[in-house]
């Protein structure tokens, strides 16, 4: 019998524990995917959240470290400097990353760490249950903002990619969404063309992915992919940020 | 024996610097050293001191409360470490700088106007020398000659010519306790 | 080989340079700075990294990186800036990982003064981070001791796959000795002796692909790991005491203290013998470790009536002597928090009045 279909070498056997409809298994796999396609297992360090993806361990079949919350970004220049050869990424929430880690994300970008950076942007804290996030949207109701994100209190949600891509020593800044094919196609490009541009030794890089939270927003799988085109990519437009990669070619 | 120096003055006027032309001094003539400086945000115009100690025997601590000589480079300086010499030991004033007198009777204090000797020298800079030279007349705790290798090792290959300079400079702060 | 005039600091940072280690990562904060100012122009010359983290906490994350990478690292800080990295601490003894750790300590709490302390005892020996942890800290009295520790510190680190703290005061950072430095060594990671490290793997490989965690999610496997750990503890605890002990022949009363406090307890108690009166010194160079066999013996020797403890401090080690003794004889203490030395008189005095008691 012909072989059609085979699961990436680069994720182990072990079975995901998100919730039904969460995009985090989508965005393992296109990640696992691109290093597998790269060659790029033997050299590959990934370096888990705390957060819904804190158990990435788990399943990405390489060596794997566990950081503390928000400081991925650290522990990854630590590796990338101790193994200069080494291809390092980081898998972080909006938690992890646009709160707690904002000074870590920003000085590894500010000294062109050549790391790549899965940011997963559902615009809530996922592990924790639901509570706000810094890329809440305003007026979305959470557990700690149950009458909705009143900007005049907290402000207005965070735009990682466009802050990051304002930093010198970024090389590649792209935010892709999962809902529909096309986009998990593009989703996938751009992922590849981040991990491209570190083992080119050009700079940092990060790619932003749209997620859903269907469990914690309240809604069906469906109805928080419709959730995430009305209201997230408005805010949070898709596209290039900064493109470090043409230059010099 | 155990000398123990405290040399204070205003940050710049070189007091940690002649410490340490001490202590690495008393290194190569086979001695135990301490160099312990006061350090923190006054580096520039405040207050900076050190305390070096020379002895045949192991140091037990580099601290020092009871000295055996104490430079006053400057008022502040006086003031605050008057009180440090020990009973019989050695203060030295630098008079250029500070125009009133010890008021203690059971040390040996000397004045030394060390900026002047050294603008008569042709070079400011070396008024802390000048002191240093004083000290080393009046303690002994190495040679002169030892004590112009350490300055020769320090300055390097660059600063060479100045050795000459900080020959006459502890030779005049010598000369200038001698004459008491 | 010959004796070079150092201060303590740059001594610290050569000495770790020699002993292997070829990554720091630290932040500016006095009275340490010259270890990464040090470090910064030392390590381009050895292909080594230095780098200027963002803050303490990113820079103890970046040796938790490279230590689960196999190298030797090192990060350097001051009592405030350690109390930053207790976090990072916390993780990098629960994932099991070498690396070492220095706090050239100053006055406390708060932003306290950037004098010398020694009140960070408590954060060192009784585990600053959350969780059931130790650390191995030791304490030099001079620049050499320092020196000589530093070698140590990542021998000892590899050896227990444990982070080791050098507890040094401001003075001992400051001071300038005449030292020796050891002999260059050069590391190079062995992936058979840390099989463990994040080093590169492949499916097919021998070794599993290593997983470099402190998460252990159900009761049976964070118990595992904790009795794993205190095996471990319980094992240092075993080999690796040490201490200096002087003068205790014959003495009438003893004293213990660490690094440069000790010294001016060995002035006071040079003056004392000159005096005809003996007091002993125990003086912890592995503060845990805490040799606490040593300070009861010496000071439930007959003729002994009591014990001294001093230290730049509010007392904090003091607790680990009463708990040696024991209640069985009584042990007093002597010390300022804020940064004032105790002086030899002082000590002299009180251990005067301790013999006439």
């Amino acid at each position: 019998m012909a072989v059609v279909f085979e699961k990436t070498k680069m994720l182990t056997d072990a079975e995901f524990h998100y919730c039904p409809g969460c995009t985090h298994g989508v965005i393992h796999r296109l990640v696992a995917e691109v290093i597998d396609e790269m060659g790029l297992q033997e050299k590959a360090v990934g370096i888990a959240p705390v957060g819904c993806a804190v158990f990435a361990y788990n399943y990405f079949n390489c060596d794997m470290f566990e950081a503390a919350h928000g400081r991925a970004p650290a522990v990854a220049t630590g590796i990338k400097r101790a193994r200069t050869d080494a291809c390092v990424f980081t898998y972080q929430g909006d938690g992890d990353l646009a709160s707690i880690g904002t000074a870590e994300i920003v000085h590894a970008a500010h000294r062109g760490e050549k790391i790549t950076t899965i940011f997963v942007n559902n615009a809530i804290y996922g592990m924790t249950g639901g509570q706000m996030a810094p890329t809440t949207l305003v007026g979305q109701k959470t557990t700690t903002s149950p009458y909705g994100r009143d900007e005049a209190w907290c402000g207005k949600p965070l735009r990682v990619s466009e802050m990051l891509a304002t930093i010198e020593g970024s090389a590649y800044i792209e935010r892709v969404a999962l809902n529909n094919n096309a986009n998990i196609i593009r989703a996938k490009k751009a992922i590849r063309k981040a991990f491209e541009c570190q083992m080119s030794g050009k700079g940092f890089s990060m790619i932003e992915i749209l997620s859903t939270c269907p469990t914690n927003w309240g809604l069906s799988p469906v109805e928080a992919m419709k959730w995430l085109e009305d209201n997230m990519i408005p805010y949070y437009p898709l596209g290039v940020f900064k493109d470090k990669t043409k230059e010099g070619e | 024996m155990l000398e123990q120096n405290l040399f204070a003055g205003f940050g710049g006027q070189g007091m940690l610097l002649i410490g340490q032309f001490l202590a690495q001094a008393g290194m190569m003539e086979g001695k135990y050293v301490s160099w312990l400086p006061s350090y923190g945000p006054e580096m520039r115009g405040g207050t900076a001191n050190c305390s070096v100690c020379v002895s045949d025997s192991p140091i037990a601590s580099p601290v020092i409360t009871k000295a055996s000589c104490v430079i006053a480079m400057n008022r502040p300086s006086l003031d605050k470490f008057e009180s440090f010499v020990r009973p019989g030991g050695t203060l030295i004033v630098n008079s250029s700088l500070i125009d009133v007198k010890a008021k203690r009777d059971d040390i040996n204090v000397y004045y030394v106007p060390a900026n002047e000797l050294a603008e008569q020298l042709g070079n400011m800079k070396v008024a802390n020398v000048v002191i240093l030279g004083a000290c080393l007349e009046l303690t002994k705790c190495v040679s002169v000659d030892t004590v112009l290798d350490a300055i020769a090792l320090k300055l390097g290959k660059r600063k060479a010519h100045l050795v000459d300079i900080n020959k006459h400079a502890l030779i005049a702060g010598a000369e200038a306790v001698k004459a008491k | 080989m010959a004796q070079t005039l150092m201060k303590g600091n740059e001594a610290i940072a050569e000495a770790a340079i020699r002993a292997g280690c070829r990554f720091f990562f630290g932040y500016p904060i006095t009275p340490q700075t010259e270890i990464p100012e040090y470090m910064s122009a030392r390590m381009p010359e050895l292909g080594g990294c230095y780098l200027q983290a963002e803050s303490e906490v990113a820079a103890i994350n970046m040796v938790y990186g490279a230590a689960g990478s196999g190298v030797r690292v090192m990060t350097s800080s001051s009592s405030p800036g350690v109390s930053l990295k207790q976090e990072g601490i916390s993780y990098i003894a629960g994932s099991e990982l070498p690396c070492v750790i220095i706090n050239v300590m100053r006055g406390g709490p708060g932003l306290g003064s950037i004098q010398a302390s020694q009140g960070d005892y408590f954060q060192a020996t009784k585990g600053g981070g959350h969780g059931d942890y130790r650390m191995i800290v030791l304490a030099p009295a001079s620049v050499q001791e320092a020196i000589d520790l530093m070698g140590d510190a990542f021998d000892l680190a590899d050896k227990y796959r444990n982070p080791a703290m050098l507890l040094a005061d401001g003075i001992i950072g400051q001071m300038m000795e005449p030292v020796e430095l050891p002999e260059m060594k050069e590391y190079v990671v062995d992936p058979e002796k840390k099989p463990w490290a994040a080093t590169g793997w492949k499916p097919g490989d021998k070794k599993p692909r290593a997983v470099v965690n402190s998460l252990y999610i159900t009761t049976e496997e964070l118990t595992e790991l904790n009795e794993r750990l205190q095996a471990r503890y319980a094992e240092i605890e075993k080999n690796e005491v040490r201490y200096e002990a002087y003068n205790l022949e014959g003495a009438e009363l003893v004293v213990t203290a660490y690094g440069t406090i000790a010294r001016i307890c060995k002035s006071a108690i040079d003056e004392l013998k000159q005096e005809g009166i003996n007091v002993g010194l125990i003086r912890p160079i592995t503060l845990w470790p805490f040799p606490k066999n040593a300070v009861r013996d010496a000071v439930m020797a007959d003729g002994v009536k009591g014990c001294l403890t001093v230290e730049l401090s509010a007392g904090q080690m003091v607790e680990d002597v009463r708990l040696a003794v024991n209640g069985a004889k009584p042990v007093e203490f002597l010390g300022h928090a804020g940064s004032l030395l105790p002086t030899a008189e002082e000590i002299k005095e009180k251990l005067k009045s301790m013999r006439e008691e």
